[in-house]
């Protein structure tokens, strides 16, 4: 380690004097990151620009979302860690309140109270807890040495899942599961022993029959036995199901080409351009573009373990690992919904899909990442 | 860098297995993705394509009826047919109320037809409608409800040629006359076409064209538009004023057996099928047969000239006008004392034919018969076409072979007699006939020696040229007419009636050469006149008067007093 003195020096750079680099790390822009998730953009409007129907209003509105999202990544890229630590508490503690006030004077959209409606736009707290639970158990357990004791596991089993389950009232299952998983993904790279992980599998188990009779609504169950058997009830909840996996399968190994897909295409399938999108691009650009997509995912993912293994204190390495790992639970929940191996949870094609709160806060973790990554110092007073 | 306050300290199997468990993850995903694209692939398709493909087929064309000008007389428009998926309509849908104002028809009804085929995957709503219902019913929007192209047949002469054409049925396919016998060559070949539905029904892409339709042949018919209009005016005046059951013109090109008119009265408009009756559509001129009397004598006559036994000149007594075979006794229509055997033809004397017919073996007469045609269907390919009956020679007695030779005990439908007449305008040669142009005449069967015929036709030319004739209403200003009537006393129920008669004329022109030959019946004409005289040679006379000016046929008659009867040879014999 080198020490400069009287001048901050970014560490992860191999070569200081790479002019590019240089750039963007006094951005604070992770570049191999902003690589992946432009390229990851670029293939979400021309999917989209398909699956709306070559529609240029939404493509337009995806447009304004993205650029707003761009903004914001740019924005957190920019708040070292230890304010983002700092104003960590304050951040979960709103979002607990507002959770709270969503349930007692929130909008209702297709069933479910999510939206809070602050005049001036519409604003989902759960989306903010996405980034607030992990922020607050990274927060709270990087405070004392780790690995954790009992105790301090308990308390972080409080904040995840007392957000968890006002989201699940709501209902909105996929984000509480996506908020539950963050908080617990930073548990688990605490590096607690495996008994307690076993132990904490275990209680999942029992808890499981309580949250299908007691937590789960009707719907919700109803989807878990459509999963298990979309065929029972072709033309009713397993009609998703079977469109997409007709739209999937008959996309073959080279798809149908863009534009083409001819389930997409004639309303066969539904929610196309939303939580579907992934089974438009399989059937337009087969196997083949699947696989691109896929190593796309993976590239962004281990960046981000990359960046959480270079991280210098407890808190930016839990958090970083913890949004990484959550960005993978996102694509594989959605991608096993569509193609039939999970059951149907609404939970969107990350920065693929149609719809702006998602994208939003995806960017900001990924600004977290970036700004984990470039506000690293070598800096010895 | 790896101080313990500084950060959670990972083992490296443990940051290894988290490494393996993300590859697990991504190949998870790409296994299921493998599995429904590649594995599942075939049934995935299959199940896709089976949401969103039809094949629909394509009406072909049908070919035209045309004119031997190229008139059109028979012509396909398209239309536009209506029809619904009915699992596809909801129908509780508002819209059904609309679409029913649109196609004319209750709500109710169309509700019904809807549900009753429920499991059906197509039904006509209403067929042959204005094609601008494509563009309402896009407008209306309502699922599963689409329209097809079809074709609508259409007879710009209506009545006039009805019976020669015939018509064809809702689905295009010829039912009756020459839309029938052609029905190969008219139609088409439908395609077959793939095309791409939404969700709801709505045809949004037509695909690939699997086989394209192929449209039908159009045929040009030997009817020449304007003289099967000018026979159809003149015959339906003619059955008017004589207040006559039925009746039937052929008209024939003499030279190549092209049928240039066919017309019977009643007829019936195929545009308009409501009134439709099924004994009007009997195309009575081909199908019907009838005892055709004193128009077959010139056979006779041309047998016994034939045999050689007997001469032009050869003078025949019908004293006294009666004459007794076995039981039966045959009259004229007056005592015509001694007369030659051109007077028999001139003054249709059965006395004189029967005697005649008499006198020359029964096989030469029933050869002459069989040879012009009579029992043998003409093959025009016309549908029903009737082949007569001859009955054979071994059985005749007497009274059979006196009343074969004028006319009774046989049966021909009017165009085998015109076919017949053939014979004698064409010095001895039989003409196939045809309902299709003939672009190059066609070979004649030689049946009768030329000389034979050409007196025959000297006889049938003093018919009608001669002022004793009994066919003098035939006479055309400026042309020979040839020619012989009929009046047949009809059968009815047992036996021949009192007053019932078929009046008929069969004739030919320029008698010099003759271009045209045309048979006219007239059944049962009410009024005082009944003689084929006095009730069919008036309308040969005007439709051949007209159509010899039509085709521009040179006139032969110098002046209108010129015929004299040809001179009489020397050695007459008296039988």
């Amino acid at each position: 380690m080198i020490a400069q003195p009287g001048k901050l020096r970014p560490l992860g750079d191999r070569r200081p004097n790479d002019n590019l680099t240089s750039v963007f790390s006094n951005l604070h822009i992770d570049w191999p990151l902003l690589a992946a998730l432009g390229i990851l953009m670029g293939i979400g409007l021309l999917i989209l620009y398909s699956a709306s129907g070559q529609d240029w209003a939404t493509m337009q509105r995806q447009g304004v979302r993205l650029v707003v999202a761009w903004l914001v990544l740019i924005v957190v890229a920019q708040i070292a860690p230890r304010h983002l630590a700092f104003w960590t508490p304050w951040f979960y503690g709103i979002g607990l309140v507002l959770l709270l006030a969503v349930l007692l004077f929130g909008d209702v959209g297709k069933g479910a109270q999510r939206w809070l409606d602050l005049g001036l736009f519409r604003f989902q707290p759960s989306e903010m807890m996405k980034l607030a639970v992990p922020m607050m158990v990274a927060w709270y357990l990087s405070e004392k040495a780790l690995p954790p004791s009992l105790a301090r596991i308990g308390v972080s089993l409080l904040i995840i899942t007392a957000p968890a389950l006002l989201i699940a009232k709501q209902p909105d299952l996929g984000t509480a599961i996506l908020v539950a998983s963050a908080g617990i993904f930073v548990l688990l790279l605490t590096g607690i022993s495996w008994r307690l992980i076993g132990g904490f599998v275990a209680l999942l188990a029992a808890a499981a029959p309580v949250v299908w009779f007691y937590l789960m609504r009707d719907y919700q169950r109803q989807r878990v036995l459509t999963f298990l058997n979309p065929e029972s009830d072709p033309l009713g909840a397993g009609y998703h199901i079977i469109q997409s996996k007709i739209a999937i399968g008959s996309g073959g190994l080279y798809g149908k080409g863009w534009l083409n897909g001819t389930q997409s295409q004639l309303d066969f399938l539904p929610e196309r351009s939303t939580d579907f999108i992934f089974a438009v691009f399989a059937e337009e650009f087969g196997l083949i573009g699947i696989i691109a997509l896929l190593a796309i995912y993976l590239a962004i993912v281990l960046r981000g373990l990359h960046i959480a293994s270079l991280a210098q204190d407890s808190y930016t390495r839990l958090l970083a690992g913890s949004l990484t790992l959550t960005f993978l639970v996102y694509v594989f929940v959605n991608i096993g919904m569509v193609s039939g191996l999970l059951p149907v949870v609404g939970v969107p094609l990350p920065l693929v899909s149609y719809g702006g709160t998602s994208i939003v806060t995806l960017m900001a973790a990924f600004g977290i990442l970036m700004s984990i990554q470039t506000h690293r110092k070598l800096l010895q007073s | 860098m790896s101080q313990a306050q500084n950060g959670p300290i990972l083992p490296a199997w443990r940051f290894r297995l988290l490494l393996g468990m993300i590859a697990l993850v991504v190949v998870l995903l790409g296994w299921r993705a493998l599995n429904l694209q590649v594995l599942d692939n075939g049934f995935l398709q299959y199940k896709g394509d089976s949401q969103h493909k039809r094949v629909v087929s394509l009406m072909a064309h049908r070919g035209m009826l045309l004119d031997r000008n190229g008139d059109a007389l028979a012509v396909s428009t398209p239309v536009a047919s209506v029809w619904a998926d009915p699992k596809d309509v909801p129908l509780d849908d508002p819209r059904i109320e609309q679409l029913a104002r649109l196609l004319d028809k209750p709500a109710d009804k169309l509700r019904e037809l809807l549900s009753k085929r429920a499991r059906r995957d197509f039904v006509y709503l209403k067929r042959h409608m204005n094609p601008d219902i494509k563009q309402r019913l896009a407008e209306l929007g309502l699922p599963g409800v689409d329209v097809r192209r079809e074709y609508r047949r259409y007879y710009p002469t209506a009545e006039v040629a009805a019976h020669v054409l015939g018509f064809t049925n809702i689905d295009d396919q010829g039912q009756e006359g020459l839309e029938l016998a052609f029905d190969d060559d008219l139609r088409g070949q439908p395609g077959k076409q793939e095309v791409v539905k939404d969700l709801i029904g709505r045809v949004i892409k037509t695909g690939k064209i699997q086989q394209a339709p192929r449209p039908g042949h159009d045929l040009y018919l030997s009817i020449d538009r304007r003289l099967q209009f000018i026979a159809y005016r003149e015959l339906k005046k003619a059955v008017q004023r004589h207040q006559a059951k039925w009746a039937s013109l052929v008209l024939l090109d003499a030279k190549t057996g092209e049928i240039l008119a066919m017309v019977n009265q009643p007829a019936f408009n195929p545009n308009d099928r409501h009134q439709m009756r099924p004994e009007q559509l009997r195309n009575r001129a081909v199908t019907d047969l009838l005892e055709p009397g004193s128009t077959v004598k010139p056979f006779a006559v041309a047998a016994a000239l034939k045999s050689g036994l007997f001469s032009r000149d050869t003078l025949i007594d019908t004293n006294p006008g009666r004459f007794r075979i076995g039981r039966k006794v045959i009259s004229d229509f007056r005592n015509y004392g001694v007369i030659d055997v051109a007077r028999v033809i001139q003054k249709s004397s059965n006395i004189g034919i029967s005697k005649m017919a008499l006198g020359i073996p029964k096989e030469l007469l029933w050869e002459t018969y069989a040879d012009v045609g009579f029992g043998f269907a003409p093959a025009t390919r016309f549908p029903g076409e009737a082949e007569g009956y001859l009955p054979f020679f071994g059985q005749w007695n007497d009274i059979e072979r006196a009343t074969i030779a004028f006319g009774y005990g046989l049966s021909v439908s009017p165009l085998q007699l015109a076919q017949a007449y053939t014979v004698f305008a064409n010095d001895g040669e039989l003409r196939r006939l045809s309902f299709l142009r003939r672009d190059e005449p066609m070979e004649g069967q030689q049946v009768l020696p030329a000389a034979v015929a050409r007196q025959v036709r000297q006889m049938l030319e003093s018919v009608v040229e001669s002022d004793e004739g009994t066919g003098r209403r035939a006479r055309i200003p400026g042309y020979r007419v040839a020619g012989k009537t009929g009046t047949v006393r009809k059968t009815g129920r047992g036996g021949y009636l009192e007053d019932s008669y078929r009046a008929m004329f069969v004739g030919m022109a320029p008698a010099s050469d003759p271009r045209l030959v045309a048979v006219v019946v007239i059944d049962d004409p009410g009024g005082e006149d009944y003689y084929g005289g006095r009730v069919a040679a008036p309308v040969f006379a005007k439709v051949m008067a007209a159509a010899l000016r039509l085709l521009n046929v040179p006139p032969d008659k110098i002046s209108e007093d010129s015929w004299q009867p040809p001179l009489r040879m020397a050695g007459a014999t008296q039988l």
